[in-house]
């Protein structure tokens, strides 16, 4: 088979795995654990044969158009370039990962037909955005995912919890989508095609005239989907989901998507110095405050969440200072440690009975319970972390490394403001995120206290796939930082000693410093009985966690908060803890901005509706009401009295017409 | 003969079935009036056709032919009209025109188990056959 057929059957296998799912969930059971991991394996092995066959050197290109679709063509176009190739693997991986491990974590989930079909549409809609070389089959793929996280997401619908979360990704995700397709209009109406390859050569010859206007309008979408600040706002609630899904929607697919489009069309952006600075300074903000957030939660997902928002910080700021390679990289390395981090984590809340962190470091030994969970996860938060020779040191040092080029001066695509804040955002950043993965960490395994209830052992479906994991997040950088600029634009990816030594430093310090913290506070705990915890001996993993999250905000006041003394993370936020816990009053402010003025519009119209309007429907029935009672009363239910009203009608009639006829 | 004759033959027919359905308490009385009415408009069509045929050389006696056909509709009705009256009083124990306001506004229908005792139902017949006559 050509390369390009197999390229159309990544997307397609998962499609078609999703459409028989669904289909097929209620009549024959059996067949759904099947339909749902060998597609997703399948698009793995075709993915692989895809990346292997293109080999980072020509981009595959292929064109078919189905139907003319006026001023603009709208072509079902393939643009398989190095990025491409990789990113597809590292999708299906994920994805693939996440199929196995659903199965069980939600063996005895009344609703997994339905789920693990969404799951490979999800896939297929994040291997279509990757593959597609037309940026309106991108926003189909783009979409499809907006709506199958609002379904995953609200899995679990009958918490209050899930509901809203599931709402509130998908509104702010469409929130960014709007101007993102506004955008999309203008560049193709300037460059004349929706085609990646047709509008980077028009970037290239100066075709575009409004290239800040363009890029602005697109990077509002991206903050949507990839939860950069200030539409970041849905990630965290998003966690309402179950654990593989938040392991797929922040490692490989939804959230990379973003990330993923700025680096396709990265020529575009470079054309405006403005849109890179403001790049650089969402990268910024994002980075930090979602740093300083992940140190004050309590669920220990919602860390990982804010996690995910600072590392895709990383990689806009690796895009502001117009290096996509170490954006890609670091999309990639990260995709393998974060799916592993949650996945890791969907263990530990199955073993410990709650997802939160105050309360799991009241419990002990719950490291020899999860022996796997452990270790991958100590990998994994190594990784993330950034300590050599962890992957995530490779790709982050990556990027720090291109905003300190910027900085020196050493290329001419970039601001050398967007590096320097990119710089500074990203050491800072390195600190807390090494001082938020040492809370983590101690909280979760280092806990003193009773032990947890026992919920057996863990499914080999769900052991087994961490280790899968830990490999690329223990190897990926190392191997791959030399051979990765082969299959990228060429730029050279290896770490430089100064970045490297202050990256390292500092995420030394923030660990030690978390470490020492810890030791001093830790000493509270005994004092301050506290936590709340699911036991379900016989139930799934799925069902724990579904019931840790809904028990949260009951046991502890607040969805991602507690008040535990000997929490690190409050000794070393000090006053901030309160405010960075509630991801820094943002949802407060959006209340506050949006939704209050929203409600007040719909009480508004509701009783424009309720009283203004219905009062004239009301009074226009009146009438005819008042008619109808008083012709009612003829009908008495007297055949004979109906047909002497009908004949004496009828001679009334006859008699008319008679007169009428002989003229009278 | 002249067409007077059976013209107000048939008018008076028509008046007496006439006074028949409007004025008859028992259904089957009304229906039979009804049958007058619509005999005495075969004899208005046989009459005219005849009369018409004469001068206007009508040769398709289009009217006797019309005349059939009421009278075959006729018998379909009157069986159907029976058949009605004959399952009302079943269920009811009477035929009274009167009596038989199920239409009339503000009238509560009644199940057809709540009256059962009531009825005066003639001969002994099995609750499976009533529920067939109702049905």
């Amino acid at each position: 088979m050509t390369t390009t057929t197999l390229a159309v059957l990544v997307p397609l296998l998962p499609f078609l795995g999703a459409i028989a799912g669904l289909l097929l969930g209620r009549t024959a059971p059996g067949f759904v654990r099947p339909l749902a991991v060998l597609p997703t394996l399948a698009s793995l092995a075709l993915a692989a044969t895809v990346a292997w066959r293109q080999g980072g050197h020509q981009a595959v290109d292929a064109v078919t158009e189905l139907t003319p679709t006026g001023s603009v063509p709208v072509e079902l176009a393939l643009h398989i370039d190095g990025f491409a190739a990789l990113t597809a693997v590292v999708v299906t991986v994920v994805a693939g990962c996440v199929q196995i491990y659903s199965t069980g974590y939600l063996r005895d989930d009344p609703r997994y037909p339905s789920y693990a079909a969404l799951v490979s549409l999800f896939t297929s809609a994040m291997l279509l955005v990757v593959y597609s070389g037309d940026l309106m089959v991108l926003l189909v793929g783009w979409e499809v995912m907006g709506i199958c996280s609002y379904f995953l997401v609200g899995h679990y619908w009958e918490t209050p919890e899930a509901r809203a979360a599931s709402l509130k990704a998908f509104l702010v995700t469409k929130l960014g989508d709007v101007p993102f397709l506004i955008g999309l209009f203008a560049l193709a109406t300037e460059a004349g095609s929706f085609r990646i390859t047709r509008i980077l050569g028009a970037v290239a010859d100066g075709g575009i005239e409004h290239p800040t206007l363009i890029a602005l309008l697109l990077l509002a979408g991206v903050a949507g989907k990839s939860a950069q600040f200030p539409l970041h706002t849905w990630l965290p609630d998003a966690m309402a989901g179950p654990t593989p899904v938040s392991a797929l929607i922040h490692a490989a697919t939804m959230v990379a998507a973003g990330v993923y489009f700025i680096a396709r069309l990265l020529p575009l952006f470079e054309a405006s110095q403005a849109a890179m600075v403001v790049l650089a300074v969402m990268a910024a903000v994002t980075m930090a405050g979602s740093a300083l957030a992940a140190l004050a939660q309590d669920d220990i997902k919602r860390v990982l969440a804010y996690s995910t928002i600072g590392q895709l910080g990383y990689m806009t700021g690796a895009l502001a200072v117009a290096d996509r390679g170490a954006a890609v990289f670091h999309l990639l390395s990260h995709g393998a440690f974060k799916a592993l981090l949650f996945l890791a984590a969907g263990v530990i809340i199955h073993a410990a009975g709650t997802n939160s962190l105050a309360a799991m470091s009241r419990m002990g030994h719950l490291r020899d319970r999860v022996p796997d969970a452990y270790w991958t996860m100590t990998v994994a938060l190594l990784a993330l972390a950034a300590i050599p020779p962890f992957s995530g040191f490779f790709s982050k040092e990556a990027v720090l490394g291109v905003a300190e080029h910027v900085v020196t001066g050493h290329t001419g695509h970039a601001p050398a403001a967007a590096g320097w804040i990119v710089l500074l955002a990203g050491l800072v950043t390195a600190l807390l995120t090494a001082a938020y993965a040492t809370r983590l960490w101690l909280l979760a395994f280092r806990g003193h206290g009773p032990e947890a209830p026992d919920h057996g052992r863990q499914p080999l479906t769900m052991t087994t796939v961490l280790w899968v994991l830990a490999v690329p997040s223990l190897a990926l950088g190392g191997f791959a930082f030399r051979v990765l600029p082969d299959w990228f634009d060429g730029h050279d990816l290896t770490p430089t000693l100064t970045t490297s030594v202050l990256g390292t430093g500092v995420a030394l310090v923030g660990g030690i410093v978390t470490y020492a913290a810890w030791r001093h506070t830790t000493a509270h705990a005994a004092r301050v009985p506290l936590g709340a915890v699911a036991a379900h001996p016989e139930g799934d993993a799925g069902l724990v966690e579904a019931e840790a999250i809904a028990s949260h905000e009951p046991a502890y006041g607040d969805i991602a908060y507690a008040s535990d003394p000997s929490d690190p993370g409050r000794l070393l936020l000090g006053p901030l803890h309160r405010h960075a816990a509630a991801g820094f009053h943002l949802d407060a402010l959006y209340t506050a901005l949006f939704v209050r003025p929203v409600r007040a519009g719909a009480s508004l119209v509701r009783f424009l509706d309720r009283e203004v309007v219905e009062t004239y429907v009301r009074g226009a029935g009146a009438l005819p009401r008042w008619l109808g009672v008083a012709v009612r009363r003829a009908q008495t239910g007297n055949l004979q009295t109906y047909v002497s009203a009908l004949l004496a009608g009828t001679v009334v009639l006859a008699v008319a017409a008679v007169l009428v006829a002989t003229g009278a | 003969m002249h067409l007077a004759y059976p013209a107000v033959l048939s008018a008076l027919l028509f008046c007496t079935g006439l006074y028949g359905v409007l004025a008859r308490r028992n259904a089957i009385l009304v229906l039979m009036s009804v049958e007058l009415m619509l005999n005495a408009v075969n004899l208005n069509l046989v009459a005219f056709d005849v009369w018409l045929s004469r001068t206007a050389e009508d040769t398709l006696h289009s009217g006797q032919a019309l005349a059939l056909f009421t009278i075959a509709i006729a018998a379909a009705e009157i069986g159907i009209g029976l058949a009605i009256v004959l399952a009302v009083y079943r269920n009811r124990g009477t035929s009274d025109i009167d009596k038989l306001r199920d239409t009339a506004e503000g009238h509560e229908p009644d199940g057809p188990d709540s009256d059962t005792t009531g009825r005066a139902v003639p001969g002994s017949r099995t609750a499976g056959e009533k529920a067939e006559a109702t049905a």
